[in-house]
């Protein structure tokens, strides 16, 4: 049936009309726009690197995006201009992270040494370079591993109850309190920590045990939330499967959700941990500073890496060579733990789906 | 094995909703009984009355009785886990645990219960419940991979093997191959052929070739509309019921002139 017909209408997917710009134009206008900062400051004054550097990423986005508009049309440079954005963004937020690091390891590394880890501040007084941190490190340790032990229990069996039976006012006023928890002051966990020992027994009683009580009160709902988070990412269809083969529900719970959870059950833990080691004001309050190691926690006062580098740094002198090396030690402790996290929770997560 | 359920004047509510009213059967030891009838028609939510899995639902209740060889599953002194373990029951979805191995998967039914057994057991145990899921041969050499390494056809068997591991005396199948190719399809139709020998077998479906291939009688529920409760309209013999039903609605269901 051979209709003399127009020729099809050509429905080419290339519009010769609309061009591309090169690959390596993004990074000549990034270059273009530095230097034209650059010379546009040498111009009005003397340049200095931010400067430089902020001028010239707006010169480029400026440029690149009119540019782009002029050869590629509107979508492409739409899409040139966002890519900047929210690359500028995530840079603009890795300078006070790259720089805090860079800053905590160049001022760390005067102090820091083995001997800095084992040994302890007795007998160091004046401008004697000697002494470190042995004690405090190991208050920190045990402190931090006290409160986690009051929490974890406290805030797992608090989320279960929210997750797997909690229903109605009680529910809802129990998320409510541990919203509000949240956002309680860590000085304020320091006073109440201060005032439950000496309510309890007397004024005169310091230990780290005050401290880890002040602390598990800012750790137990950031462990709640976190877990509640990850208990809930568990599938209804486990634990229906689980039910239909006659499993009771306390069993279901502990062998099946928990099991199926545990993986970000314990990065949610190891995140809280992180979020009180460095707390200071808590522990200033409660269990203050002292030279010689302490292995007890329910006696005597106690030395902490956070409340160690703010007294030395008050002290001045090589005091604040210490309280920086003990800010590194603080932040290679947290990167420790992290990674132990890591590890932990491979080991736990569900294998080989996909 | 295998025992018949009696179930007469059962009516199912969500809360002040009533889902399901009225239904009064009879389903047969060894044999499949096929619930078929249009989505929300309340054919799930009857099936998960039969081992009180409904009570999982917050707000979910029944009125009415329900009888396992005479013993009321709803009886005051009768505890839904034990129900279900007596009743079993396989997902739409195939659910295998994460977190286990394929045998781990077959032993959940021991394992999760704490309840104690030889190595040498667990292991005729695993063979004996894959043999029957017709899963063995495929999974033999990897009982220690993931469960959820296989594809969704094995997965689902794997369900089966879990849920005849603990030795039930019915099997509750709610659409179980919706997820599932043909190829899978047929291997689980296979596998209800052969189960219905030991096992009293429901199963809810959509596909109406498969209800008149697997089962032996046929329930055929509907719905009057939006917000009505679901009622059994007809139960019969399979062949009865997709031949000269009753029923002008059956009829029309069945034959595709529905709605």
């Amino acid at each position: 049936m051979a209709v003399d017909t127009a020729p099809a209408p050509a429905t080419s997917l290339v519009d010769p009309a609309q061009g591309r710009l090169p690959r390596w134009a993004t990074w000549a206008f990034l270059a273009g726009g530095v230097v034209a900062a650059f010379l546009l400051l040498l111009v009005l004054g003397n340049p200095t690197v931010a400067g430089v550097v902020g001028l010239g990423a707006v010169l480029y986005a400026v440029g690149a995006t009119v540019a782009s508009f002029v050869v590629e049309g509107r979508r492409r440079a739409v899409d040139r201009l966002a890519t900047t954005l929210v690359t500028g963004a995530f840079l603009l937020a890795l300078i006070p992270l790259v720089s805090l690091v860079l800053l905590v390891v160049t001022r760390g590394m005067t102090s820091f040494s083995w001997t800095f880890l084992t040994t302890d501040m007795v007998g160091i007084f004046g401008d004697m370079t000697e002494g470190g941190i042995a004690h405090a490190i190991v208050g920190t340790l045990l402190i931090t591993f006290a409160a986690a032990v009051i929490s974890v229990p406290i805030g797992l069996l608090t989320a279960i109850y929210l997750v797997e039976y909690g229903r109605g006012p009680l529910a809802r006023a129990i998320t409510f309190l541990v919203d509000v928890m949240t956002g309680i002051p860590s000085i304020v966990a320091g006073l109440f920590g201060f005032a439950v020992f000496t309510l309890a027994l007397g004024p005169a009683f310091r230990a780290g045990i005050m401290g880890a009580v002040a602390l598990s009160l800012l750790m137990t709902p950031v462990v709640i939330r976190s877990v509640e988070e990850m208990l809930r990412l568990v599938p209804n269809e486990l634990r229906e499967a689980s039910y239909a083969l006659g499993v009771p529900k306390w069993l279901t719970i502990v062998k099946v959700v928990l099991r199926t959870a545990a993986a970000g059950i314990v990065t949610g833990v190891m995140l809280a941990v992180a979020r009180i080691i460095g707390e200071t004001a808590p522990l200033l309050l409660t269990v203050g500073l002292v030279t010689q190691m302490n292995t007890s926690l329910f006696e005597g006062r106690m030395a902490t890496l956070p409340v160690f580098a703010f007294r030395q740094y008050e002290q001045g002198g090589t005091g604040i060579d210490r309280a920086w090396a003990a800010a590194l030690t603080l932040i290679l402790i947290v990167m420790l733990l992290n990674l132990l996290a890591r590890l932990i929770s491979r080991w736990f997560a569900p294998k080989g789906a996909r | 094995m295998s025992k018949r359920i009696d179930v007469s004047d059962l009516d199912v509510y969500y809360g002040d909703f009533l889902a399901v009213e009225g239904v009064t059967m009879a389903i047969e030891a060894r044999q499949a009984t096929a619930l078929i009838g249009p989505s929300g028609c309340g054919k799930s939510t009857f099936l998960r009355t039969l081992n009180r899995m409904h009570e999982v639902i917050p707000g979910a209740r029944v009125t009415g009785k329900a009888l396992m060889d005479g013993q009321d599953l709803y009886g005051s002194d009768v505890d839904p886990v034990t129900v279900r373990r007596q009743i079993g029951m396989v997902f739409q979805r195939p659910n295998p645990f994460p977190t286990m191995s394929i045998a781990d998967n077959v032993l959940a039914g021991v394992r999760l219960n704490n309840r104690r057994m030889s190595k040498g057991e667990q292991q005729d145990l695993v063979e004996q419940s894959l043999r029957g899921a017709n899963l063995w041969n495929e999974v033999k050499d990897r009982l220690e991979r993931p469960g959820s390494s296989l594809s969704g056809g094995q997965q689902q068997r794997l369900c089966i093997a879990r849920a005849i591991a603990v030795k039930p005396q019915v099997l509750l199948m709610d659409e179980p191959c919706s997820a599932l190719d043909p190829i899978s399809t047929l291997a689980i139709e296979d596998l209800i052929a052969e189960l219905k020998s030991d096992y009293t077998i429901v199963i809810v479906t959509h596909n109406m070739q498969q209800a008149a291939r697997v089962s032996d009688r046929t329930a055929f529920f509907n719905i009057a509309g939006t917000g009505k409760p679901g009622k059994l309209i007809e139960m019969d013999d399979t062949a009865t019921m997709f031949s000269s039903p009753r029923e002008q609605a059956t009829e029309d269901y069945i034959s595709g002139r529905f709605g």
